[in-house]
């Protein structure tokens, strides 16, 4: 079986994932780019669990799949508050506290 | 192969009820708290940091019995070990997490908060730390450092109406889930490298290995690097002065000491039974890390004008020291175990000199409601106990002889120097170094409260609450008797990880 195939695609979506978390302001666009990594985490998992064969990495990724769905739930009821008291969801807007 | 697994018969996995009784208490606490809430409404909420401490206290019970009991228990097939290391983290986290208990009680309350969901929350992100002291596991350690950190993002940004609050919530949440995600694809490598998501295999396979291949060191460096943010050591501190300010005083108590504290216990267990083998990549990357955060935590520090945001860069400070023993870890057993016993030993140090402070930082703050380091000018004036207790928790924090931190720091400075290495021979310097920077700015604040003139004229005597004054006590006490008598405290964090490992 191809590992690389796998892993170069799961690369290429953490890139993609880690960037639009440092360059995206928008809030939701953050959320999304991190779950990005969190799926290139998956894929890694994965197919290194059928390279193996040991199910230890799919058992990982479903522990993922779950785990990011609470955090994302808290993700955007935190946006939400920020819209609800700023009218913004633009990050940039966000750094009242400094020093 | 999934035919295979599919026509497995189930079997249920032997389950030690004793080894998880404590985990099973407060989880039994959390949930009773909800009940209550739900069933009672406004009727419960005078009496839910109550429940909250009581069920902690309860869940020493079960903890103190393991503890004679002494042996080591190994469950799931080795995700969930219950040892003395784990045991002593366990009774780390619940002494904080009863501390924190104790300053929230008039906090919350005054600030009209919503109380029984606090609680809650509070006892959900303890239970994650308690696992993680057990947890060598891949997933178990993911379980559990996603449950401690989920309940304190929304903990952060808990008043919900204050718009520092919610930046401080959000910027938490993002950088939390950020450095977690990054945390997870190192994991994703280290896994499909040995093929298992148990540590001590990991371990095994590292060891095998003759030098480290690109996919190891790459692993390694993201897994440490997760953490790192965790326990805020530069250059991943970024989040903590502001969290720190903007998050009720109780919960940035919470989180200077406890959840960084969770974040030690699992780059510990990474360390010691993951990663071993492998410490040309880690040692460095500890080094780095130590003196950064020293380094730059203290030289921010000195320019601060806010006593929270002081303390967040003290605290970074002081995760320098913490990392620093594990610089110079890779040098067998011996050298492996003493560097262990000096990262618990101050942690379990820190925890109380820190959470001492933040409860006099609390109670001052209750009168004037400002954490601006000038309304602390002249505190000797209107409140002579609280400056004397913060000075001794200052100084404990520089590490002045008799007091606790100077045991800590002792202790790294001896693991130092044994390791007999120029690298730990320059990191001892930089350390030394540091903790002169750090007496000057923890002298000065304590100058400012013994000597200057109060900044508004109100010199009426500060109230302590009850539960305050307990948390001053119980973080006192420790504090003094660490410094005083060593020897007799130090035996309970003289633990091993090595011997599990290999």
């Amino acid at each position: 079986m191809l590992l690389n195939q796998f892993l170069l695609l799961s690369a290429v979506l953490f890139s993609i994932g880690v960037y639009g978390v440092l360059a995206r302001r928008n809030g939701v666009l953050v959320l999304m780019s991190i779950e990005l990594i969190l799926n290139a985490v998956n894929i890694n998992l994965v197919a290194f669990a059928a390279f193996t064969g040991t199910i230890g990495g799919e058992v990982f990724a479903l522990f993922v799949i779950a785990v990011a769905a609470a955090e994302v739930g808290v993700g955007l009821a935190m946006v939400l508050l920020l819209y609800r008291s700023s009218r913004t969801i633009d990050l940039t807007t966000v750094d009242r506290l400094r020093g | 192969m999934g035919l295979d697994l599919l026509t497995l018969a189930f079997e249920r996995p032997a389950i030690d009820w004793h080894a998880i009784a404590p985990e099973l208490v407060l989880l039994t606490a959390g949930c009773l708290i909800t009940l209550v809430d739900i069933v009672f409404l406004e009727k419960a909420r005078p009496y839910t940091a109550a429940l909250a401490g009581i069920g902690l206290l309860a869940t020493a019970v079960p903890l103190l019995t393991l503890a004679v009991d002494g042996t080591d228990r190994v469950m799931f097939d080795g995700a969930y070990v219950v040892d003395e290391f784990s045991l002593v983290m366990k009774a780390l986290f619940l002494l904080a997490g009863y501390v924190v208990v104790l300053l929230s009680t008039n906090y919350v309350a005054e600030g009209d908060y919503w109380e029984n969901e606090y609680y809650g929350l509070l006892l959900a992100s303890l239970m994650g730390m308690v696992m993680m002291a057990s947890a060598r596991d891949l997933v178990s350690i993911f379980v559990a450092l996603e449950l401690l950190s989920i309940p304190a993002y929304l903990l952060v940004a808990w008043r919900k109406r204050d718009l520092h609050s919610t930046e401080a919530g959000l910027k938490y949440y993002l950088m939390g889930v950020f450095a977690s995600a990054v945390m997870l694809y190192g994991m994703s490598l280290l896994y499909g490298v040995a093929g298992s998501t148990r540590l001590s295999d990991i371990g095994d396979s590292l060891a095998g290995m003759g030098t480290s291949p690109a996919v190891v060191t790459m692993g390694i460096v993201f897994v440490v690097a997760g953490f790192a943010f965790k326990v805020s050591a530069v250059p991943f501190h970024t989040w903590a002065p502001d969290v720190y300010e903007g998050a009720p005083t109780p919960v940035t108590a919470f989180l200077s000491v406890a959840s960084k504290a969770a974040g030690f216990v699992a780059l510990l267990a990474f360390v010691f039974v993951g990663f071993y083998a492998r410490s040309e990549v880690w040692e460095p990357l500890f080094w780095i890390l130590a003196a950064l955060s020293m380094t730059v935590g203290n030289l921010v520090a000195l320019r601060q004008t806010n006593v929270v945001r002081l303390m967040a860069y003290s605290g970074i400070a002081q995760t320098g020291f913490m990392i620093a023993p594990l610089a110079v870890a890779g040098h067998g057993v011996v050298n492996g175990d003493q560097a262990l016993s000096a990262v618990v030993t101050y942690l379990v140090i820190y925890t109380a000199m820190n959470l001492g402070a933040f409860t006099v930082v609390i109670a001052l703050a209750r009168r004037s409601g400002s954490a601006e380091l000038t309304s602390f000018n002249g505190a000797f004036q209107f409140a002579p106990g609280l400056t004397v207790a913060m000075s001794v928790f200052l100084f404990s924090l520089a590490g002045i002889p008799p007091l606790g931190g100077w045991f800590a720091k002792f202790e790294v400075f001896r693991v130092l120097a044994t390791a007999g290495e120029p690298w730990g021979y320059a990191l001892a310097i930089v350390g030394a170094v540091n903790s002169v920077v750090a007496l000057y700015y923890y002298a000065s604040l304590a100058r400012r409260m013994w000597a200057d003139d109060p900044v508004d004229r109100d010199l009426g005597p500060v109230p302590v609450t009850p539960s305050l004054m307990s948390a001053l006590t119980l973080c006192g006490v420790v504090t003094l008797v660490f410094g005083v008598v060593p020897q007799v405290v130090a035996r309970f964090t003289d633990v091993s990880l090595l011997a599990l490992g290999g």
